[in-house]
């Protein structure tokens, strides 16, 4: 009987005991090896205000840790739409061309794998024309072009990889080029797309707290910064798992919606 | 005149030749069987004749035209079904009812989509999508898109052969009665004879490849309605069946004479099971007989 109590609850029982385990090995660490980390009682003491009043402003780098939240997330909003629109449309360009695919699929390899850290100095070159305004649109761009390449890639993999069977339904019938694409080729594609659109949005969540720290912008990642060059280093260690959380959340839901077009 | 007319048509996949010399003329509203063994081509000819690959050489008619590109004159039922999954089975018959009457009323498409989906009893489950159909269910969606498209002629392209054999015979009986109804112009390809036999006006052997031609037609005079369990005892089914079975197995022995293959060995040598295990990694890799530089053979 109480087996069977355990087994019903290991969902939420295990867990606990691996976050249990964190907080110990976090505890010890902050004891002996490094006596600067704040300690588990450290943090939550320091983080109180932040977490208990989530949306209180009291300066402009001084906030709840969710105001700063949906500050970052207005950012990574912006520039993971801005991604979807430019990576889709190439995605299927790469997918349904072979000489476009020739073209620019090593431009492609090349720029995929450059880091953020990267792209935000060249980011705020861009628009250091518009003033005020520079430091969030180069964070926009950064965001955009890290983000979008999941979404470029599962694309055109997902266009090429349309049975044939289909391409044929759509030949038998007749189907102009337009009703071809919009009828057969993306509802054929869409669970590929939205995988590619779920790790875009892991990539835009994990760029955001880059552009922050170096732009000095308010939100988790700006505070992260700040907090570490003002010495508060329990702060620290609160939007880290604030990141850590949101970053899974976002996940769990896009994997929701992406089920949902998972049919075919 | 015939209505469907092939002449001379030859078809090439990478160098080696598939179809040869294939001469067809079918009348309109005739149907015509065409029998093959798996592999010999009878995908690729029906897929010119519905012009999804073009013919190398020769030419190929239809009612006086030209086939070069695929229309929704000729409808195809393909043998996999090819209904698209996003779609129950009303919205994949519409999407073609819809794209064959583009200036019907919205209303004038859902009866003509109902008329087609009642025709091959599937009602019930219209707005089921394929996933949750049977095989025999899809199949019937396929054949009542291509219906509902009211097309000149009818391309069956071995549809009945995935399925098990009890629903295979009930789609038969449905096939015949279409046709009843119907009379269209049909081409069906498959590869067993007794269905040939029991659903067309005519049939023809294609004989085995590479570079399968037609053979003679085998006229089926057997009256309609055909009935399956008369049929087995009808002298007339089994002069056809015999004809047909021995041109086949005549044209692939003649292939046979021809066919010459260097054998190939698995290239392994057995192992020793008796042998212990290695304390770590398991057993060792199995031994190519390639690799093996000598062997000791004790002679007793």
């Amino acid at each position: 009987m109480r087996d069977s109590i355990f087994q019903k609850l290991d969902w939420l029982l295990l867990p606990l005991v691996g976050f249990g385990a964190a907080v110990v090995l976090w505890q010890v660490v902050s004891q002996t090896v490094s006596r600067d980390l704040p300690s588990p009682q450290k943090t939550w003491a320091e983080s109180r205000d932040y977490v208990l009043k989530p949306f209180e402003k009291r300066g402009e780098m001084d906030q709840g840790i969710l105001r700063f939240t949906w500050y970052s997330l207005l950012l990574v909003a912006k520039g993971y739409l801005i991604a979807l629109a430019v990576g889709t449309p190439l995605g299927f360009l790469l997918g349904l061309s072979k000489t476009f695919a020739k073209a620019f699929d090593p431009l492609v390899q090349i720029l995929r794998p450059v880091s953020p850290l990267a792209w935000l100095p060249l980011g705020l070159v861009l628009f250091l024309g518009a003033g005020k305004q520079a430091a969030e649109l180069g964070a926009l761009f950064t965001i955009a072009i890290c983000a979008m390449w999941p979404t470029v890639l599962n694309t055109a993999v997902g266009v090429r990889a349309v049975p044939q069977d289909y391409l044929n339904v759509a030949k038998v019938l007749k189907l102009s080029r337009r009703k071809t694409i919009s009828k057969v080729l993306i509802p054929a594609t869409l669970p590929y797309m939205f995988t590619g659109f779920r790790l875009s949005l892991g990539i835009a969540w994990l760029v955001i707290v880059a552009a922050e720290m170096l732009t000095g912008r308010p939100g988790v990642g700006g505070f992260l910064w700040q907090e570490y060059n003002a010495l508060n280093y329990a702060h620290i260690i609160l939007c880290i798992l604030t990141i850590g959380v949101v970053g899974f959340v976002l996940d769990r839901l896009m994997s929701l919606v992406e089920r949902r077009f998972k049919t075919a | 005149m015939a209505y469907l007319e092939l002449q001379r048509v030859a078809k090439t996949f990478n160098g080696s030749p598939v179809l040869h010399d294939i001469n067809l003329s079918v009348g309109r509203g005739e149907f015509v069987a065409i029998v093959g063994f798996s592999g010999a081509g009878k995908t690729t000819l029906l897929s010119l004749i519905a012009g999804l690959l073009p013919a190398d050489s020769g030419t190929l008619t239809l009612n006086g035209l030209a086939i070069s590109a695929p229309g929704p004159e000729r409808g195809v039922v393909f043998q996999n079904y090819s209904l698209l999954p996003w779609l129950s089975a009303f919205e994949n018959i519409l999407l073609a009812v819809d794209q064959v009457n583009p200036d019907w009323t919205a209303a004038q498409k859902r009866e003509q989509v109902q008329k087609y989906v009642a025709m091959v009893n599937l009602t019930a489950a219209r707005d089921k999508k394929p996933a949750e159909l049977s095989g025999g269910m899809r199949q019937r969606v396929s054949l009542a898109r291509a219906l509902a498209m009211d097309p000149q002629i009818l391309l069956l392209d071995e549809p009945l052969s995935a399925l098990d054999a009890l629903t295979r015979a009930t789609l038969q009986d449905e096939l015949a009665r279409l046709w009843q109804e119907d009379q269209k112009t049909v081409v069906l390809i498959t590869n067993d004879p007794d269905e040939a036999i029991y659903l067309a006006d005519r049939i023809i052997p294609l004989t085995p490849g590479p570079g399968a031609t037609l053979g003679p037609s085998f006229p089926v005079a057997i009256p309609r309605p055909r009935d399956r369990r008369e049929l087995n005892h009808d002298p007339r089914f089994k002069a056809v069946r015999c004809g047909v079975i021995e041109f086949l197995l005549s044209s692939r022995r003649e292939r046979h004479t021809a066919l010459t293959k260097k054998p190939v060995l698995p290239d392994i040598e057995p192992e020793d099971l008796a042998r212990p295990r290695r304390a770590f990694g398991g057993r060792a890799r199995a031994k190519r007989r390639s690799e093996v530089k000598e062997e000791t053979v004790e002679v007793r």
